[in-house]
């Protein structure tokens, strides 16, 4: 047997290095969050009425002293829009970290796992056929088919993955057989509904933010503002999970719970947003991937940079669609898909740039 | 001193009984104790086991100890690909049920580990780059960053060359010797086992076949009917023993 003392209170480089990665990712969070402010403002003035910004920031800060014309306009018809866009593309991009952290899988969002179809499959059901699956809240209708049916489908890949011997490849597949499904379905009902209906939920799926009010708002908003810190809570074991299972748990993270209740937890976020503006794809995909690139993965700096980045592309993206052609608002799914689309392919082909 | 004894512990996968009535001494703080045993023998289950993370019949007896979650567990290597920093993914091991703030006595205990194993010069790498025996030696550093009072490592040396073999042995004798840790390690390099441990607990086929003094129990019959190779356990020159295999029976 061998014995040698080393001494344990050498000191050693390193603290600088890491605060100095920890300043620099709080400065990222602080000009992102300045970047979204900035396009908040540019979205509220642009539209049929176009404003400057200095009147946008007065009419914000003091609505008293503008015209009542431009007070409707930005705080009654623009301003659920805007909010709308930043609530919404934050809890999609944050239902996109989470999916990927917990299912170890960078494709996983709530576009690829189903979440978004079996939405659409909902609100084609009560906009083709009058299908009610709540009937109490008889005016949201159709946000709540969509939310139902979103939530089904969630809970059936929760149940499908609680069985025995199912990996998290298994739930990424199942998600995917998910969106086939829905797509078929989908595919029967326009077969069957009327040429009205038809359009109606093409325009749905498409995904607009026009759809948005106050109330809408609230809901979507409260809904992240209850979620958020249940998923800080767990930012250090969450962070584990990227490291794998068997690693987690010698740190003495319990995968199994944390992957239950997150993947509980993003699916209301993603089955709210898409309930009430529609399929938005790629924000989910899309917004993590860059916050990754930005803050790294230390949930600390990933959960607040995946939403702020959401919320930041979702409001360049409804200036795009209001900017692309003059007079006419273009769905944001589709601005948000043609955007998204070349970076996914990116992203599949560059492998080697990317952490996975 | 914190001491573990294992009394009849069962596991199994399924149908298939992968431990059976595994029993062994009291172990004591500050021993260095190896476990042994052909592939598949049931060594990384019996560390799932003693950890909680399998059920099955038997009783684990952990007492003295001063922390809520006194043992610490370093897993079989499997590549990662997380975009975090070595200093980072030390730093969240030790951060595990704490707050979000870090504190820095936190930070000085990270460099302190890193430092320890000898690996402050990797701190700022990423770890999805890092070669298979870098790998390791931040695994190891990610289970003693979390000052744990038993500490079960499941072959740490398996991708290290020859250097760090010795040096991470001699850091986890030390650790053993002047902080007092019960250390469990899964081993194949029975010359290693034999030149830094203290005990042994030999498996075979989810059973024990033998424990005890590691050079006590380590003789030519057990390696013939654990093994099956034919082997000689001869001192060196120096002393010090060595096994020397002539054949595979």
């Amino acid at each position: 047997m061998e014995t040698e003392v080393r001494p344990l209170d050498a000191k050693v480089e390193g603290r600088g290095f890491y605060r100095a990665l920890v300043l620099r990712r709080q400065i990222i969070l602080a000009l992102l969050t300045a970047a979204l402010c900035l396009s908040v403002c540019v979205d509220l003035a642009i539209g049929p009425a176009r404003y400057s910004l200095g009147e946008v920031v007065t009419a914000l800060v003091s609505p008293s002293i503008v015209s009542d014309q431009i007070r409707v306009i930005l705080w009654d018809i623009r301003m659920p829009v805007a909010l709308m866009a930043i609530v919404v593309g934050a809890s999609l991009s944050v239902a996109g970290a989470q999916m990927q952290t917990i299912l170890s899988n960078p494709l996983a969002s709530p576009f690829t796992l189903g979440i978004s179809a079996g939405a659409s499959f909902g609100a084609a059901l009560a906009l083709a056929f009058g299908i009610v699956l709540f009937p109490p809240a008889i005016d949201y209708v159709i946000p709540i088919n969509a939310f139902v049916m979103a939530m089904l489908t969630s809970f059936l890949i929760h149940a499908l993955s609680m069985r025995r011997g199912v990996t998290i490849e298994t739930i990424v597949l199942l998600g995917i057989a998910m969106v086939f499904i829905f797509n078929s379905l989908m595919a029967l009902i326009q077969f069957f509904a009327s040429q009205q209906a038809v359009s109606a939920v093409v325009f749905w799926t498409m995904g607009s933010l026009t759809k948005a009010t106050w109330p809408k708002f609230w809901i979507t908003t409260t809904v992240l503002i209850v979620v958020l810190p249940l998923l800080t809570r767990h930012g250090w074991a969450l962070t584990a999970m990227r490291l794998g299972d068997a690693k987690a748990q010698s740190m003495g993270v319990n995968p199994k719970r944390i992957r239950l209740e997150v993947l509980v937890l993003v699916s209301l976020l993603a089955a709210i947003a898409v309930a009430f503006v529609g399929t938005i794809g790629f924000i989910g995909l899309v917004g993590p991937h860059i916050a990754r690139l930005l803050v790294g993965e230390d949930q600390r700096f990933f959960l607040p940079g995946a939403a702020i980045c959401g919320a930041l592309i979702l409001s360049v993206g409804s200036v795009l669609s209001k900017i692309i052609i003059p007079g006419t608002i273009i769905p944001i799914g589709i601005v948000t898909s043609l955007v998204g689309i070349p970076f996914f392919l990116y992203l599949i082909l560059n492998r080697r740039s990317q952490p996975w | 001193m914190v001491s573990l004894r294992l009394e009849k512990l069962s596991a199994a996968y399924g149908q298939t009984t992968i431990l059976e009535n595994v029993s062994t001494d009291t172990l004591m703080g500050g021993q260095l104790v190896a476990l042994l045993g052909p592939n598949a023998a049931g060594k990384s289950t019996l560390f799932r086991r003693i950890l909680g993370h399998l059920k099955g019949a038997g009783t684990v007896h952990l007492e003295g100890h001063s922390k809520d979650r006194p043992i610490c567990h370093m897993p079989q290597d499997t590549g990662v690909s997380a975009a975090l920093s070595v200093y980072e993914a030390v730093l969240l091991s030790r951060m595990q049920g704490r707050s979000l703030r870090v504190a820095d006595e936190d930070l000085a205990q990270v460099e302190n580990t890193l430092q320890y194993i000898g690996i402050s010069a990797l701190a700022q790498r990423n770890i999805a780059d890092l070669s298979g025996g870098q790998r390791q030696l931040v695994s190891a550093a990610q289970a003693i960053v979390q000052e744990p009072e038993i500490l079960l490592l499941d072959e740490p040396t398996s991708a290290l060359d020859l250097h760090r073999q010795i040096d991470l042995l001699r850091i986890l004798r030390n650790l053993a010797d002047e902080h007092k840790i019960l250390i469990i390690l899964a081993m194949h390099d029975l010359g290693h086992a034999l030149r830094f441990t203290d005990q042994a607990i030999v498996l075979n086929k989810g059973t024990v076949a033998a424990a005890g003094l590691t050079n006590e129990i380590l003789k030519p019959q057990l390696l013939r009917d654990v093994y099956q190779v034919e082997a000689r356990i001869e001192p060196c020159q120096r002393g010090r023993l060595q096994i020397i295999i002539d054949d595979v029976a």
